[in-house]
This record gives C-alpha cells, structure tokens and sequence, in this order.
C-alpha cells in the first residue's frame, strides 16, 4: 500500500524513499544481500571445509551375514603362514586373532608388502600370499603352478596430508593429485588446489610428497587412479606403461616402507602428503580429504563410500583378476578403492596345510565379512562373496578337489 | 742309545715324543690339528674371493643384458621401466647410489675427523691421568650403539634439533648464485646432511681409536723437549705430536671412510629413499649403494632387478675393499677395533 | 732510555709469550670442546633412548610377542630377543671355533708370506660392509635353502670371525714362549702345546674378544634384512624357519607410523643397548683383569 510522504521530508532523497513499498522492497533485498555478504565472510575466515561432510558416512554399516561358507574339512594344520600387502595387514590381524579361538589354527601374516607378498608365493615359502595389485600372467608363470586369486575385502586409499590448523575434508581431483605427485605442484597455496577448495586458508608451506619405496599394491591401486584421471601424472611417468604398477619411477618424495611407514613419513613431516589405506589414517589420527568421483563429487572415504564403488558391478571375470578403480558412476562411490587378493596355489599337495586354508578362508569370506568394521574396511557385496566362494572350491589336493 | 746320566726311568731316546705304543696316532693328530687351522687361517681369503665370485656371478646376468658400462651411463633408477627383451636404456643406472655414498660420507668425514683428532689429543696428552681411562671408555662405547639406535634416534631426536638451523641454511646460502643449489630447500628432515650427521657421529670412534694409539706412540721425549724449550701445550701438540701422526691420521680416516661407505641401517632411516636420479641439494632426499640394497633386495620383481642390486653390492664391495686396504696398509697393527 | 731500551725486547717477548699462551688456550679449549661434543652426543643418544624406553619397558615386554595389531598397545619382543640369542649363539658356535683355530694358524703355525697375507686380509674383513654380507650369503644360500635363522647366523659369523681371529691372536701373542718352550720339552705335540698350555693361558683375553664379537653381532640389522628376513608375530624356535631379532624388531617398528609400535621399538632400543653394553663392559673388565695378570 502506498502511503505519500511529505514531499518537504524526501526532498533531496533517493527515490526509493518516497514509496513505502518500494523502502520495504528495497530494504528486504538490501538485508538479504548483507545477512548473505555476512555469512559467506564468515564462512570465509573459518577454516571448515565449506561443505558439509558427506552424510552417507555417518552411522554404522550392518555387517553382513553370509552362511555360504564350505563344509569343514578335517585334519588341518595348527598353523598357516602368510605374508604380503601391507593394505589389507590391520584386517588380517583381526582374522588372525579372531580365528585363533574360532578355528584353533594361528595364522602369522607377515606385513611385507604386495610385491613381496607375490614372490613368496611364487617360491612357495608361504601358504598363502596376498596383493592389492592381482598376479598378472607373466608373474603367474613364475610360480609352482596354477594360482587362484580370491578377493578377500575391499577398501579405500586415502589421501592423507599434514597441515596444521587444516582439518580433514580438504578436496583433491585426480589431476591435481597428479600434479602433486609428479612433482608438477609444489606449494600448499598453489592456485589449483585452492580453486578446489575456496574459502579455505592453505598454508604457503612446500609439499612434501610421500611414497611407497617397497613393491606395494597401494602405489598400484593409487597409480591406476591417477592414470585414468590425470594427463599430466601419464607424461611425467613417460606412458600409461610405466605410471602405474607396483612399482613407479616417483620423480620426487620421501619414500617410506609400507603403508606403516608412510604413514611415519606425513605425520613427521610437516606439509606432508601420502596415499594410505584408511584405517592407518584413522588408527594414527591423520587427516585425510575428499577425492572427486567419476561422477564429479567429491566423496568422503568411508566403509559406506568404498561399498558404492562396486554397486552396479554385475560380472565379474571369471579369474576374479577385476580393476574396481573409479569404475563406479554411483554418486556415492569413493574412486579410489581396491580390492585385495589372496594368492593361493590351486594344486596343493599338503593336505594339512590345504585344509587349514580352505577353512581359513572360507571362514575369511563368511564370518570374517562380518568382523571388517572395526577397522573400517568395507566386505565384499554378495554377487562377488559368492564367485569368491566359487573360487575357493576349485582348490584341489593332489588332483582331486578337498573342499565342498 | 744309553739315557743322558742322572736320569733314571724308562724315557724314549732320541725323540722327545711320548710313550712308544702311542707313537702313530699323536702324529697324525697332530697333522690333522695343523691342517685344521690351516684351513682355518685361509678361510678369511676364502671368504672375501668367494664373496666378489658369487657378486659377480649374480650380477652377470644384468651386466650381460645391458652392458657394463651402461650402469654408470644411465641416469635413472627405474625398475618399473624393465622389460626383459628391451636392453637400452638401462633402467638401472646406479650413479645416484654412488653419489649419495660419498656424499654422505664426505660429510660425515668433514665432521668427524677434526672431532675425532681433537678428542684423541685431549685423551692422550691434555686431559689429567685420572680422566684418561674414562673418557676414553666412553669415547669407544660410541661404537657400541647400534646402528639401529642410531637411525631410530636419528628421527626423533636428530632431526627436530636440526630442523630450525638446516632451514634457517637454505634460506641463507641456498640463495647464494652458484654454490646455492647444493643448499637448497624444502628440507623436510630426511636427507643426505642428516645421513652424513649420523655417519659422523658413527665414524667418530674408529678414527679416535686409531689416532689415540697413534698420538700416544709420539716419542716421549720430544714432548718433553718442546715443553723443555718454551712450548706452550698447543705449540708441543703441533710441532712434536701431529707432525709424526700425519700418515696414521689419514690411515684412521680411511679407517673410518670404509665404515662409513658400508653403513646401511641408519642411513635408510634418515635420508629419505629417493632413488631415481641424483637430487642435487645436499639437504633433499637421496639414496646410497647399502640402502638401496637393503631396501628393494626382498621384493625385486623386475626383470634384472636383483641382478642390478647385486651389481650395486658389487661395486660396493670394492669402494670398500680398497679404501680398507688402503686403510690397513697405513694403519698396522695394535689397535683394538 | 736505557731501561726502555732494556725493557723493549722483553716486553715483545712477555707480549708474545701472552699471545702464544692465549691462542694456546684457545686451541686447547677447542679440542676439549671436540670431546665434549662427543661425549655430549653419546650422552644425548643414551639419555633419550633410555626416556623413551624406560616408560614402555616392562616385564611383558620381555616375556610377550608382539600384538598382531600393531596400533595395540602392549606386547614386547620375545620372539626378537629368542632369535636374538639363538642366532647369534649359533654364529658364535661357528665363528669362535674357526676363528680360534685361524689364530692358532696365525701365531704357531704360519710362517712367511701366506700368515702376512692373511692377517691382512682378516682385518679388511673388518671392515667390509655388512649388508654385502648379507646379499652374498643370500647367493649361496637362501637361493638354494630359502629365508631361515641359520642363514642369518651363517652371515653373523663372518661379521664375527676377524673380530674373534684378531683378538686371539694377541692374546696368544702374550703368552710367554718358555711355557711354549717347556711344554715341548717334556713331550707334548705341538697340538697339545696349543690345547692344554697356550689356549687355557689366554682363555680370558679370548673370551673378552668373544663378547666384543657377540657385542657386534647382536646389534647387526642388515645381513639379516636378506638372510632370517623376520618373523614379526610369532616365536620360532627353529632356525631353518624365518626368525625375527631385537634388532630387526626395532628397525621394523621403529619406521611405523603407530605410536604403540613405536613405543615397544624404544623398549627394544634401550634392552639392545643395555645387552650390548653389558657384554662390552664386560669385555673391558675383564680385558683388564687380563692384563694385569700377564703383565
């Protein structure tokens, strides 16, 4: 309604004076726009991530029941050595302690690494191996025999760095970590990871990269990431021949044994940046940040996360040999998540040891997808529980199958 | 022959060996003793010949496949670029390694040698005799540490110490034009100085071991002389004990040169395992000829990857056999190491 | 004037005499400032080491394997330090015999150019680098028999042999040559000689340069990186098995990013040490008691 105000009053005044609903209009959009130039001002001096964390991450996963574990075979071994990826060590341990009163037979696994998990198979001086990075043809041929490879759970590789007064959230894409990690950016405050991340007060400290200096199926799961998302990662390591694999030619960083010693390196280093296995991230309170999907979010990495990389998977080769990384177009899927293999011989010729390992890990694949959470790693989804089961069977003992 | 007069009883004529019924048996015995430690004895050269055969050996098949002299021509170590029917480039250059190994060494000498020598005079001609004992007790007890204690102390203790000064240096003479780039930065604790810093400390006792006997065979009476004729300590010091000792200091360097190339375990700990060429700042990451190996030795998958980690070890070898001949030929006997 | 002149050759003298005694003192305090240093140094490294595993240094620590979990607190190292001793006791089993026997050869038996050469050649094998070592008994033995504690102390005992050789053989260098002599005189062979008069009479020095070897050995880690390569979690008895030592254990945790790992990693550091320390103060001591019985 319009109310005329004394022209003697508004004389000499802007317009938007001499009409109330005008003044009303006016003031409304002139407040909104301050309460908005306020808040965004504030939301700049904090140092919170600008985005709220990734709400699927919240709350627990119900762990699986799987009840399609093999009948028991008697006559196992008390004992069952192991040794290899440094990836899936924390669960391992967990299995171990757990199946030593549940199954009576001490597991001892041997936190060595992918690669030397794989020669310890091929010279068979382990029962079993295990690799993030599954056993290619070529290395297949250098062992004793045919070898079943059975992925035993999932999990993903974070991107963990250390910056004081930076908590986790931080957001990374796979160029830019490709960047980072060739050497290409070397400074917190470079502009490319501040364009992810505004708002946010990166420090002008240098960036200390970190990496693997053994054989690990870690660096091999986090090289196929940055291969297939970042250009300049494939020129600097001369080709997608060599950027990615167990092993790279790293043009710079600290190297650091396993993920445990990774995990040493950043948290020594101030301005350090790593790639890890989450639960080393957490065990050792490290911060880690968010990595941008194929479907272009940036996903918290997280029990719930890593499962999403494999919904809508519906085959899988018949080997079991698949890449899950950043293959899933699930908006809440984390890219960078690998799974890990057993490395079993399919012809064993013990039957103590092979009974030992097929109850091992037929309870591994049932029971054991139960006991992933308390050490955050995610369990396998059930079309693949069920190949892998398949795959367990096709061990025999001098010829003739053992398990059922 | 009738028994020398004044001596009564059965005792066996001419040879001075036991009872007659056993007279076969101690002679053969005692052949068999004197073979034995004559086997013994060489089995030391049989050691160190067998050592350089079976390096060499394990290492022929990657020297055969690339060449002998591509290891030092080539400028990267990159096993994941091995293929086995690709023979050049050689993706196992080792310059770095040997870099990186006398890097490191060349600083812990600088360190160590005048510390050591000081520490041996004061021990030998300037500390008072009570003191003598101890001091030199716990100088050698440097060299009881172990070499793991070390690296781990090295971390934890060394690096945060140094940290403030080593960055306050970068910024300092890593902007001087020419000389700068060996400053530079980022330093991020792990590198060549710490490696060369622990080498130093782990050297130390040797070249002062060595130096103490060599200063304390200064004739006595030149010591005496120099002080008789006006001397002051520092002038006795200069004129009657260093000038003698100069040959046996450089023999304790070599000494202690030969322990510091072979060091492996606390030089991974603290120089930070970059292997793939030679990074030029002495306060950046590296690697030497030991780490490597210990480091890649258990896992090398590559095609000839282990082949080139025994052609490391190999040239490793003989940096260290002829500094430590050299050494020995200097420095003879009579110091307890 | 007569006095200025007088005086003026002095006082160049007394000024010069004070500046000589003054850089005299100051070169002086530089070299006390050298040993300082080093003392100072060992001093930071045993302090530290004996804070950091004071606190984690228990009797589990002794009597427990490790947990499987390695951000578990707790455990220790007992399969560390039972390798430990089983290795090294079977290196010293090789290495002490044959080490005493080379002496032997050295000091009774060798004669001319081939003893020189030895006695040389044992002590540049002092100083060849352990980890060389290690990768050549990994080429004529773990590549036939695998990863195992005996490959770990066949590697032990060449560390230890020159150290042994060389300490017996001055030893056996004091024994005086009348008990040789008199020995030989009344019938014995030159074996006997050596067995029942020269060796019991050095026996104690020969036993401090066992320790000292064993001292070394117990803190090697490298040759044993290629050869035992450790056995983290459980206790192996058997040394034809992978074994683990103290000193692999603590390289092992040491390098973890898990404080509880490292903790027990400081507890191992200061047991090593305190292990080593023993031995070689022993060696010392009786080194001493030695000495003053020959001389």
């Amino acid at each position: 309604m319009t109310v005329d105000i004394e022209p003697s009053l508004t004389a000499g005044r802007p317009f938007w004076h001499r009409d109330a609903t005008l003044r009303g209009a006016v003031t409304f959009l002139v407040g909104t726009l301050v309460l908005a130039a306020c808040g965004s001002a504030t939301a700049g001096n904090s140092t919170a991530p600008s985005a709220t964390p990734t709400p699927v991450c919240t709350g627990t996963v119900a762990p699986p029941n799987y009840t399609n574990g093999l009948t028991a075979v008697t006559g196992q071994a008390k004992t069952l050595s192991g040794a290899g990826s440094t990836f899936v060590a924390p669960m391992m341990s967990v299995w171990a302690a757990a199946y030593a009163t549940d199954g009576g037979v001490q597991v001892a696994y041997q936190s060595v690494g992918s690669g030397a998990g794989v020669s310890q198979i091929q010279a068979n001086t382990v029962n079993f191996g295990d690799s993030d990075a599954f056993m290619t043809d070529s290395d297949i041929a250098k062992a004793k025999g045919p070898i079943i490879q059975i992925p035993l759970v999932q999990a993903p590789v974070t991107v963990v760095y250390n910056l004081p007064g930076v908590p986790s959230g931080l957001k990374f894409d796979g160029s830019t970590l490709g960047k980072i990690f060739s050497g290409g950016i070397t400074s917190w405050n470079d502009p490319a990871i501040a364009a992810l991340n505004p708002g946010m007060n990166l420090p002008s400290l240098p960036i200390a990269v970190v990496h693997r200096s053994d054989s690990s199926g870690t660096t091999s799961i986090f090289t196929d990431f940055l291969t297939q998302t970042s250009p300049a990662w494939v020129t600097a390591l001369g080709g997608s021949k060599t950027s990615v694999g167990k092993t790279v030619a790293w043009p710079v960083g600290i190297g650091g044994k396993g993920n445990e010693g990774v995990s040493a390196a950043v948290g020594q280093t101030q301005g350090g940046i790593a790639y890890l296995e989450l639960d080393y991230a957490i065990s050792q309170k490290l911060t880690y940040g968010d990595v941008k999907n194929k479907a272009g979010a940036f996903i918290q990495p997280c029990e719930q996360t890593a499962a999403n990389a494999t919904v809508g998977i519906t085959t899988y080769p018949s080997d079991l040999r698949v890449d899950i990384v950043n293959q899933s177009t699930n908006p809440q899927a984390y890219p960078i998540t690998g799974l890990t293999w057993a490395l079993i011989y399919q012809n064993q010729t013990n039957a103590a040891n092979a009974a030992a390992l097929v109850n091992f890990f037929s309870w591994v694949l049932t029971k054991g997808q139960a006991l992933t959470g308390s050490v955050y790693y995610t369990p396998l989804g059930p079309t693949l529980q069920a190949l892998c089961i398949g795959q367990l069977k096709k061990i025999t003992l001098n010829g003739s199958p053992i398990a059922s | 022959m009738p028994p020398p007069a004044g001596v009564s009883g059965s005792i066996p004529a001419t040879r001075a060996l036991p009872l007659p019924l056993k007279r076969g048996r101690p002679r053969v015995a005692d052949r068999l003793f004197g073979s034995g430690v004559t086997v013994a004895g060489t089995l030391v050269l049989l050691v160190i010949g067998a050592m350089i055969i079976f390096l060499v050996l394990e290492g022929f098949p990657a020297m055969q496949h690339y060449g002998f002299f591509s290891f030092v021509t080539a400028s990267r170590w990159a096993p994941s670029e091995a293929f086995p029917n690709v023979s050049h480039p050689n993706p196992y250059g080792i310059l770095q390694f040997i870099y990186g190994t006398m890097l490191t060494s060349i600083i812990g000498m600088l360190i160590a040698v005048p510390l050591a020598v000081g520490a041996a005079l004061v021990i030998t001609d300037v500390a008072p005799q009570r003191v003598k004992g101890p001091l030199s007790a716990l100088v050698d007890l440097l060299a009881a540490v172990p070499s793991v204690v070390y690296g781990f102390w090295g971390i934890f203790a060394l690096i945060p110490a140094i940290k403030p000064v080593v960055d306050f240096l970068t910024t300092t003479l890593g902007t001087v034009p020419v000389i700068g780039v060996a400053f530079q930065g980022p330093f991020f604790g792990v590198s060549y100085f710490t490696a060369g810093l622990v080498l130093a400390i782990m050297v130390l006792p040797i070249i002062a071991a060595v130096c103490r006997e060599v200063f304390r065979s200064t004739p006595r009476n030149e010591k005496e002389a120099a002080l008789a004729l006006g001397a002051t300590r520092w002038e006795m010091l200069r004129i009657a004990v260093l000038p003698r000792a100069r040959s046996g200091i450089v023999g304790a360097a070599l000494l202690g040169l030969g322990r510091a190339l072979g060091e492996t375990i606390a030089v991974t700990m603290v120089i930070g395992n970059a292997v793939l060429h030679i990074n030029p700042s002495i306060f950046s990451q590296g690697a030497t000829m030991s780490s490597v190996i210990a480091n890649e030795f258990t896992e090398a998958t590559e095609p000839f990857h282990l082949s080139a980690l025994f052609v490391v070890g190999f040239w490793l070898l003989i940096v260290a056999l002829i500094v430590n001949i050299l050494a020995r030929l200097i420095v003879r006997r009579g110091v307890a190491l | 004037m007569t006095q200025l002149a007088l005086g003026t050759p002095g006082l160049r003298k007394r000024q010069s005499l004070r500046r000589r005694q003054g850089k005299s003192a100051v070169m002086v305090g530089l070299l006390i400032a050298a040993v300082v240093v080093a003392i100072g140094v060992l001093a930071w490294v045993l302090i530290y080491v004996a804070i950091q595993g004071a606190s984690a240094l228990n009797l589990n620590f002794i009597t427990q394997n490790p947990p499987g979990n390695p951000a578990a607190a707790g455990g220790g190292f007992y399969n560390g330090i039972i390798g430990s001793l089983i290795i090294v006791g079977i290196a010293s089993a090789i290495a002490v015999p044959l080490g005493i026997g080379a002496a032997i050869y050295l000091v009774e038996y060798g004669r001319g150019r081939l003893s020189a050469t030895i006695r040389f050649f044992n002590d540049v094998l002092i100083g060849i680098p352990t980890i060389v070592t290690g990768a050549f008994i990994y080429a004529i033995w773990v590549t036939r028999f695998g990863f195992s504690g005996f490959a770990g102390s066949l590697a032990l005992s060449i560390v230890m042999l020159p150290l042994v050789t060389r300490t017996t053989e001055e030893m056996l260098r004091l024994v005086p040559n009348e008990l040789r002599e008199g020995s030989l005189a009344l019938g014995a062979t030159r074996s006997q000689t050596v067995m029942r008069v020269c060796l019991p009479t050095a026996l104690p020095g020969i036993i401090t340069g066992v320790m000292l070897a064993v001292a070394r050995a117990m803190g090697e880690t490298a040759p044993l990186l290629l050869t035992a390569l450790g056995n983290d979690l459980f206790t192996q008895y058997n040394p034809s098995q992978r074994m683990s030592t103290l000193s692999l254990q603590i390289f092992d945790n040491a390098v973890t990013g898990f404080q509880e790992g490292q903790a027990r990693a400081w507890a191992g550091a200061l047991t090593l040490i305190a292990i080593v320390l023993i031995f070689t103060f022993g060696a010392r001591f009786f080194g001493r008691r030695v000495r003053t019985a020959n001389a």
